[in-house]
């Protein structure tokens, strides 16, 4: 199939009455691209889809799909498919009519609409089910005739909102993998809304993440974890540990932050704040509770946080410890589960090495509400 | 199996002194204030009408008679057809089903746009100017409508204003006014149950839907009217039965030559002092209402259970 169609947003601003939810958002997403928005709930991913779906014009600022602009274009005239956070599936309509509505609406006849529907029920494993009524489905059935009304339309762009909320644990990470392997068999562009962070990692080329009606790092999953753009992102995307001070040295891309309670510590500056760092700045260093180290002290102590351990808990995978550094800081450290027993006693004295490379520095900014 | 279920949780729900209580009264209700002067009544319909001392003598005994002198009036031969009666009876049934057509087709859009946009307080404000006119007693609105039909009334003065009439129009004569009262005196009947059941709607299944591409039109015919047939059906039902069965309106705007039937079982019962021929009439009326609801509702396969949704 074809390799996708591209879509712009130009400095979009979307506001309702006086409330701004979102602030000019400028996104370029590439064709047949696995999209991500990214997000607390409440930020904004629901209405910047509503705009490129059209059911909503940006109050200012354009919306392009493969190069054309959409203002005034309905949400019926635009080749976007939406699935809904709901789903939205018709529930007086058996399944196969679900499928093929976006046919029945071009005037296919029914032997056509009926052969197209079965073909998508074997792509999404449900051959048989076509004569079923939506509420004899379960949820992760739903959640693919959904996908497949949606591909019947043959759209360029498909437009998912949090689809995968409703399902249980084990169900999600599998839709996770299905959705992934759909995308890359039709090759359209997916632009997906999320606020786990795992589906959006794990699905992704790309990853907006946003905050409150703002998008503050657009980049791949990968940078978006290892090189957060702001507090924002380093605190809502995975576990971080945030240590707060003002900046002591720099020198090229390495920083010196005297922190509140964990004496000076070195870090890296993140890549999108490199020279904007200036000496004497509040400043935030993020490390990571699975790049803290036990022990191993490399002598250099300003890699070094000397800590207390107050608990620890068995995850499955790994031990998280909790301790407690000088003057109350809490510190998380995630050790891999390799069979040991336990980690460590309670109260006892640890040193924590880590990489200069798996800590980051940036400007001190809002963090994510937990 | 299932119904022993719903007792058994209706007691656990309400308790058993409150539960019984509950019970008790809808018994009564059903059976004292309805079930019982139901049969009552049909009891009269098959017994001559006799005078008082004849009454449970060897005279009073079951007869058709009442039911035949719709048919055939008072001919006993049975040779002609009791025209008259019977040609109000038709017209009262096709009117009060044109009266229930017209009204589905004013209250859909309204009931679409009231439930369809969020109830902000703007949609509250208009149902209550709705539901206002309606705390004034049936009787004197049917009046206020003769008055505003009438030769000088405010409808005939304004036309004639306009110059789009010379002589007033006499909507009374015309049974104009008797089709306005009527659609107007049961019209929240047939608003209300479409607005519950369209407001309960969700609101992504219209957007999927014209996401897909269908045009409004389409969007009504599978999404919104279908959801919305048991309302319809329900306010339609209502909007019938009470049409057909309306006395005010057709008393005080009906023109002076055109009968609703339920002015001939009225005239039976006080003009004519006939309650066994009333309440033949009565009857009649009762269960032909029935049946056409009943059949309605299998065309459109709806259940009795879906409208009491
Ligand atoms: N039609 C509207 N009128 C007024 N405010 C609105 C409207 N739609 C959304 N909002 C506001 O805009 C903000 C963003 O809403 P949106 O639905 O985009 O959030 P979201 O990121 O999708 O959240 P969630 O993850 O909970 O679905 C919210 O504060 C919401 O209250
Ligand atoms: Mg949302």
């Amino acid at each position: 199939m074809g390799s996708g169609v591209a879509v712009d947003l130009e400095n979009v601003w979307i506001r309702f009455g006086d409330f701004v939810a979102v602030r000019e958002a400028n996104v370029h997403i590439n064709g047949g691209e696995f999209f991500s928005f990214l997000g607390p709930s409440g930020c904004g991913k629901t209405t910047i889809l509503r705009a490129v779906s059209g059911f909503l014009e940006p109050s200012d600022g354009r919306v392009l799909i493969g190069g054309n602009d959409m203002a005034g274009i309905g949400p019926n005239k635009r080749p976007t498919a939406l699935i809904f956070q709901n789903l939205a599936l018709f529930p007086l309509m058996k399944i196969w009519e679900n499928i093929s509505f976006s046919m029945e609406v071009t005037g296919a006849s029914a032997r056509e609409r009926r052969k197209r529907a079965d073909e998508l029920l074997d792509m999404i494993a449900l051959e048989g089910q076509g004569d079923k009524l939506p509420s004899e489905l379960s949820g992760g059935q739903k959640q693919r005739v959904a996908i497949a009304r949606a591909l019947c339309a043959n759209p360029d762009v498909l437009l998912l909102d949090e689809p995968l909320s409703a399902l249980d644990l084990k169900l999600r990470q599998h839709m996770r993998t299905e959705l992934r392997e759909i995308q890359q068999r039709v090759g359209i562009t997916f632009i997906y809304i999320t606020h786990d962070q795992g589906e959006a990692l794990t699905m992704s080329d790309s990853v907006a993440v946003m905050k409150a009606g703002v998008i503050d790092q657009i980049d791949t999953g990968h940078n978006v974890y290892d090189n957060p753009a702001t507090p924002f992102v380093a605190s809502f995307v995975g576990e971080n540990n945030v240590f707060r001070g003002k900046i002591k040295s720099i020198s090229g891309e390495e920083a010196v932050i005297g922190t509140n309670r964990s004496g000076d510590l070195l870090a890296r500056v993140t890549p999108t704040q490199v020279g904007k760092l200036g000496v004497g700045d509040d400043a935030m260093m993020f490390i990571r509770p699975e790049a803290l180290e036990l022990g191993s002290n490399s002598g250099n102590d300003k890699t070094t946080i000397s800590a207390n351990v107050v608990n620890e808990e068995f995850e499955g995978n790994s031990f998280s410890v909790f301790l407690e550094g000088d003057g109350g800081k809490l510190i998380k450290m995630a050790v891999p589960n390799v069979g040991q027993d336990h980690i460590t006693g309670r109260g006892e004295n640890l040193s924590l090495h880590y990489d200069v490379n798996n800590a980051v520095v940036m400007p001190a900014g809002e963090l994510a509400s937990e | 199996m299932k119904n022993k279920m719903i007792f058994s949780e209706f007691f656990r729900n309400n308790g058993v002194v409150m539960g019984s209580l509950l019970m008790g009264l809808v018994g009564f209700w059903l059976i004292f204030l309805v079930i019982l002067p139901q049969l009552s009544m049909l009891d009269f319909s098959f017994r001559f009408n006799l005078p008082p001392a004849d009454v449970g003598g060897p005279k009073d005994v079951y007869t058709l008679s009442n039911y035949q002198h719709l048919l055939y009036g008072s001919d006993a031969t049975h040779q002609t057809y009791n025209t008259v009666d019977l040609w109000v009876f038709v017209k009262t049934i096709v009117a009060a089903m044109a009266v229930t057509i017209f009204n589905i087709f004013l209250c859909y859009p309204l009931a679409y746009f009231l439930g369809q946009s969020k109830g902000s307080g703007f949609v509250r404000l208009l149902v209550v100017l709705l539901i206002i006119p309606y705390w004034i007693n049936e009787i004197l609105r049917a009046f206020a409508l003769r008055i505003i039909f009438g030769d000088s009334g405010l409808l005939n003065e304004a036309l004639m204003f306009l110059h789009l009439t010379r002589e007033p129009i006499d909507f009374i004569r015309q049974d104009i006014a008797l089709y306005a009262g009527l659609g107007y005196a049961y019209i929240l009947l047939m608003l209300f149950p479409m607005y519950n059941v369209i407001e309960s709607l969700d609101r992504n299944q219209i957007e999927a839907a014209r996401d897909m591409g269908a045009s409004w039109p389409r969007i009504h015919r599978r999404i919104v009217i279908p959801h919305a047939k048991p309302g319809i059906v329900s306010g339609a039902t209502m909007v019938f039965m009470l049409s057909a069965g309306a006395l005010a309106a057709p008393q005080i705007l009906g023109g002076p030559s055109s009968l609703w039937f339920t002015q001939l079982v009225y005239q039976w019962f006080f003009n004519s002092l006939n309650w066994h021929q009333g309440a033949a009439y009565a009857i009649v009326l009762l269960v032909s209402t029935i049946i056409i609801v009943l059949t309605v509702m299998r065309i459109f396969k709806v259940n009795m259970g879906d409208i009491g949704k």
